[in-house]
């Protein structure tokens, strides 16, 4: 089963849940997909260790074929090519995509295909939980493509209960983790902020076509507007983590809380069971 | 014209928290809300709409049923695996490079634009205001943090307001690197945290990486002492100026409950830290009351 946990926004405890119910499992993968700034691995007692370096395709010129016609630049649809006709090209790799358009269109044979390196991935393993972790290099802007490879090594190296722990936002990296998953957990938070977001959310599991369920996370700090829009839109509130400084204090020192208060691993296992169970069902209902 | 933009490694660190109270603060100045994935700040400054434009995004290919003879050059050149076994284009997964228009025998395939969200311009109880919407699914939010900031430049212009201020993205990406580049001064927010304290050398590489002046702010200081000791150290060995501790407090997300920003919630400690930490900044963009 393939679980991603996600949220609209960013710090309404992603990483905590993702965290805290790999180690209520017997066993699981996790993944930390957040590659931009993924912190599954501060919670963990773990060395990662590198085993890839992920690369992309860039053309590669040989400026002694080249005509400088011009016509890669303008196929380009991210402007990552300028020709000047006084015989000077300029490549900006960061804002290539990788298509291979130039190399197609080019005439001359002057575009070949080469690769950077634009991200990392490392692996590690506790007792019970493998992990992947996925880390994009400073600078560069596209995190997707790091997502995608993370995904299939680990889908590739795993057949363990997935755990995937999404970036945050709406936006393409956040999607790419969610594709092909089985359950979306939300993880939101009862503030206006919270509300706003989870709709966000909401809408791409749907569009997705994805089961999801909400935890709601430090419970207490604002009102019951999660619980009203879950009542209306049917969406099942699947856990509820109470507002406490101490899970706060915990958190800030790098320790999963439910080391600390065992009684949510429990919770954490009863979680992941009714989400195996509304899969199951869910699966049932479109055989019938 | 003095643009300052807030981000944070993380999210969730208080950054529209603490724009939102600069705002309250700030004289003459246009926001801006960059963080197009999940953008909050427009709740707490409750906006009247005055301007919508549209905003296209990436491109994206469209087929031509009755041209389409079902060859697969489309689908053996695509490289975001966005053509499916039945030769259908996945919109969600195009990038609108356009190698399927290129490669196709029949012409059957062109690029089109696609509207992938909104640029809104508002009126605020603090002055004018530019977001963006990014439609549900949509890409290119880089692109989008770009245009808003452009937008936000012109209302200045013509309002002739000498100061903007961004709500940043939390990350390092696309969206986070649009949003400082070019900016005046960038604050971090950063909390005392183990995951706090790895994304803010993140980010502070990317500013440097970007050659953008960079000050910090640690929000929730009281929550773990020691990790706010390391952060202003490890700042301190940066050359970083620490322009704001901010101790854990519930009143924070009262205010945003209530719909106000702290200043106007609030006489409490937070909000006396943040009006110091305002006038800070104020003194490193040379900016007047």
């Amino acid at each position: 089963m393939r679980v991603v946990v996600a949220s609209g926004k960013g710090g309404t405890g992603k990483t905590t849940v993702a965290v805290n119910l790999a180690l209520s499992l017997p066993e699981c993968t996790l993944v930390d997909c957040d590659v931009e700034e993924p912190n599954c691995a501060l919670f963990l007692p773990t060395n990662l260790e590198k085993i890839e370096n992920v690369v992309a395709r860039i053309p590669k010129f040989d400026l002694s074929k080249c005509t400088y016609c011009g016509q890669c630049a303008d196929f380009c649809q991210f402007n990552a090519i300028a020709v000047i006709k006084s015989k000077n090209l300029l490549f900006y790799e960061n804002l290539c995509h990788g298509c291979g358009g130039c190399e197609l269109i080019c005439p001359t044979g002057a575009i070949s295909e080469g690769v950077r390196k634009i991200g990392e991935i490392h692996h590690g393993i506790t007792d019970h939980i493998d992990l992947f972790v996925g880390k994009i290099d400073v600078g560069e802007p596209m995190a997707t493509p790091v997502i995608k490879r993370i995904k299939s090594i680990a889908l590739k190296e795993s057949n363990k209960p997935m755990i995937f722990d999404s970036p945050p936002g709406v936006a393409c990296p956040a999607i790419e983790t969610m594709r092909g998953a089985d359950f979306c957990i939300l993880v939101s938070e009862p503030t206006p902020f919270g509300l706003h977001d989870l709709k966000l959310a909401v809408g791409v599991t749907r569009r997705l076509r994805i089961p999801c369920g909400v935890v709601v996370n430090r419970e207490g700090i604002g009102d019951d507007r999660i619980d009203r829009y879950c009542a209306i839109e049917r969406i099942p509130i699947l856990m509820k983590i109470k507002e406490s400084r101490e899970i706060a204090e915990l958190y800030s020192n790098g320790i999963p809380f439910t080391n600390k208060f065992l009684g949510y691993r429990q919770m954490f296992l009863n979680l992941y069971k009714s989400i195996e169970k509304m899969i199951s069902d869910s699966r049932r209902a479109d055989r019938s | 014209m003095k643009e300052i933009t807030i981000i944070s490694g993380k999210g969730g660190t208080g950054k529209t928290t603490i724009t939102a109270a600069f705002a309250s603060l700030a004289k003459n100045t246009v926001m801006a809300d960059c963080d197009v994935d999940a953008p909050d700040l427009h709740i707490i400054l409750d906006p009247r709409v005055r301007q919508r434009f549209p905003f296209y995004g990436m491109k994206v290919a469209m087929k031509d049923e009755a041209k389409c003879t079902q060859c697969g050059e489309c689908r053996k050149h695509c490289r975001f695996d966005a053509i499916d076994e039945h030769f259908n284009i996945i919109d969600d997964v195009c990038e609108g490079c356009g190698v399927c228009q290129l490669v196709c025998r029949e012409k059957a395939i062109r690029l089109l634009d696609r509207i992938s969200g909104s640029i809104i311009v508002s009126e605020t109880r603090f002055g004018p205001f530019v977001h963006g919407e990014l439609r549900i699914a949509e890409e290119a939010s880089g692109k989008l943090v770009t245009l808003v900031r452009k937008k936000a430049r012109e209302v200045a212009l013509e309002k002739g307001r000498d100061l903007i201020i961004i709500d940043g993205p939390p990350g390092i990406g696309c969206p986070a690197i649009a949003a400082i580049s070019g900016s005046n001064l960038v604050l971090a927010v950063t909390e005392p945290t183990v995951s706090g304290a790895h994304d803010l050398e993140r980010v502070l590489n990317l500013t440097n990486h970007f050659g953008v002046e960079t000050v910090v702010c640690i929000n929730k200081s009281s929550i773990n002492p020691d990790n706010t000791n390391k952060i202003r150290e490890f700042c301190e060995s940066k050359g970083l100026e620490v322009v704001g501790e901010i101790p854990y407090d519930n009143c924070a997300t009262k205010a945003m409950v209530a719909g106000m920003t702290l200043i106007e919630f609030t006489d409490c400690p937070i909000a006396k830290e943040i009006k110091n930490m305002w006038s800070k900044i104020q003194n490193r963009l040379k900016i007047e009351d």
